[in-house]
């Protein structure tokens, strides 16, 4: 493959290794993954979900779940994107406005509401709310809530979206991205975690 | 779009589900997008052809799903799996695809009764300690920050399970906080 394995690379995980072993045991998996990157960060139409915006909302997704490799993968990448170098402090500021613990939220009304939690319903600070602008001002917001309260989402979030600019294709695209680097920070994490036991 | 009667409590029936924005008309379909959706049957599905707007990244996020929980040539039995989709939908609080993937562990596990506690009694339920290992090491996962370290590592491995079946419980709790997100903020389920 081109590109190196993007999940082998900030997990640490060197060839020849048992790690390397193993993912070599889910090969369709491991391939697919990387497919999934490179069609959110390389994809063949970035028409509805430029290349900066992604840069930005992955550096932003990958910050509120604390600093790692991952974290700082994606701040290179958006200082390394056209037109992003300007964003990564602002990112940067609204990542430890954002940061707290979850999945918090709400769930229907009914016996499971006991089980609601209480927890910051997070926006986008008004000082830098121009400097964003309008449509990656929207999409920090609703990372945010998909970080940390997913089960809170509903179809008012999707029509404050689609009011800020973002077409139906940009939604679902915009959605697979923040969703996607949610597994593949976990799956760094968990490799690295046992990588280390190991070592 | 089809009425709304969401269900208020976790469940291992079959639900519906319905999505908040425009699905791709069926019509519209190109053979671009059929390769998005790799069963071509998908096309009849509400939730795939909203996916299908972007044929790429669904190709391959189906790809990979497919390949973490159905290719049991080795490595976790498909039940053990299914129990960390379930656990990390329950946590996360995806009605949907813990409705999907309870239903599931229940028939490879046989063990219907103690999914269902899972269900009703949440991440508590003493479920043994091979099943107890596996649902902590997934919601330790799914927490943000991430909580998975090596005592969850330690628990597996005293439950029983080797590096490879480690492996595939953090590919099938991952690969769950990726499909929680889409199934919850797209769209809702439905009874």
């Amino acid at each position: 493959m081109s590109t190196p394995d993007i999940i082998d690379t900030l997990a640490g995980i060197k060839p020849g290794s048992a790690l390397d072993a193993i993912r070599a045991h889910r090969v369709q998996a491991r391939d697919n993954a990387q497919k999934s990157y490179l069609s959110l960060f390389e994809p063949i139409d970035a028409s509805d979900f430029s290349l900066v915006e992604r840069a930005a909302v992955a550096a932003f997704v990958t910050g509120l779940h604390g600093e790692s490799p991952v974290a700082a993968f994606y701040r290179s990448k958006l200082a390394a994107s056209t037109d992003g170098a300007r964003l990564v402090e602002a990112i940067e500021a609204e990542i430890a406005r954002g940061k707290t613990s979850g999945p918090y939220g709400s769930f229907p009304a009914g016996p499971l509401s006991v089980e609601n939690t209480a927890g910051l319903i997070y926006r986008v600070s008004a000082e830098r709310r121009s400097a964003l602008g309008p449509r990656l001002g929207a999409a920090l917001e609703h990372a945010h809530l998909l970080v940390f309260r997913p089960r809170d989402a509903s179809s008012a979030d999707m029509k404050a979206l689609l009011g800020a600019g973002w077409s139906n294709t940009g939604i679902v695209t915009f959605s697979q991205l923040v969703a996607f680097l949610s597994f593949q920070l976990r799956v760094v994490s968990g490799l690295r975690t046992l990588a280390a036991v190991n070592a | 779009m089809s009425t709304v009667n969401p269900p208020v409590v976790f469940t291992q029936d079959e639900l519906g589900w319905v999505s908040w924005i425009e699905p791709l008309p069926e019509a519209e379909l190109t053979e671009r997008h059929f390769a998005g959706l790799v069963d071509r049957a998908r096309a009849k599905s509400e939730y795939f052809r909203l996916l299908v707007r972007d044929p790429e990244v669904l190709e391959a996020r189906t790809k990979t799903d497919k390949d973490i929980f159905y290719n049991v040539a080795d490595g976790l039995p498909r039940a053990e799996r299914e129990l960390a989709a379930a656990a990390t939908s329950r946590y996360n609080g995806c009605i949907y695809c813990a409705s999907v993937h309870a239903r599931f562990a229940s028939t490879y596990s046989k063990r219907r009764d103690d999914v269902q506690r899972l269900l009703d009694e949440g991440l508590k339920a003493d479920l043994g300690e091979r099943w107890n290992a596996v649902v902590k090491a997934s919601v330790a996962l799914a927490a943000t920050p991430i909580a998975f370290g090596p005592d969850n590592i330690a628990e597996l491995r005293r439950a029983g399970l080797d590096d490879a079946e480690i492996v595939d419980v953090i590919n099938g709790a991952s690969f769950f906080n990726w499909a929680n997100r889409l199934m919850l903020s797209l769209g809702e389920p439905s009874k």
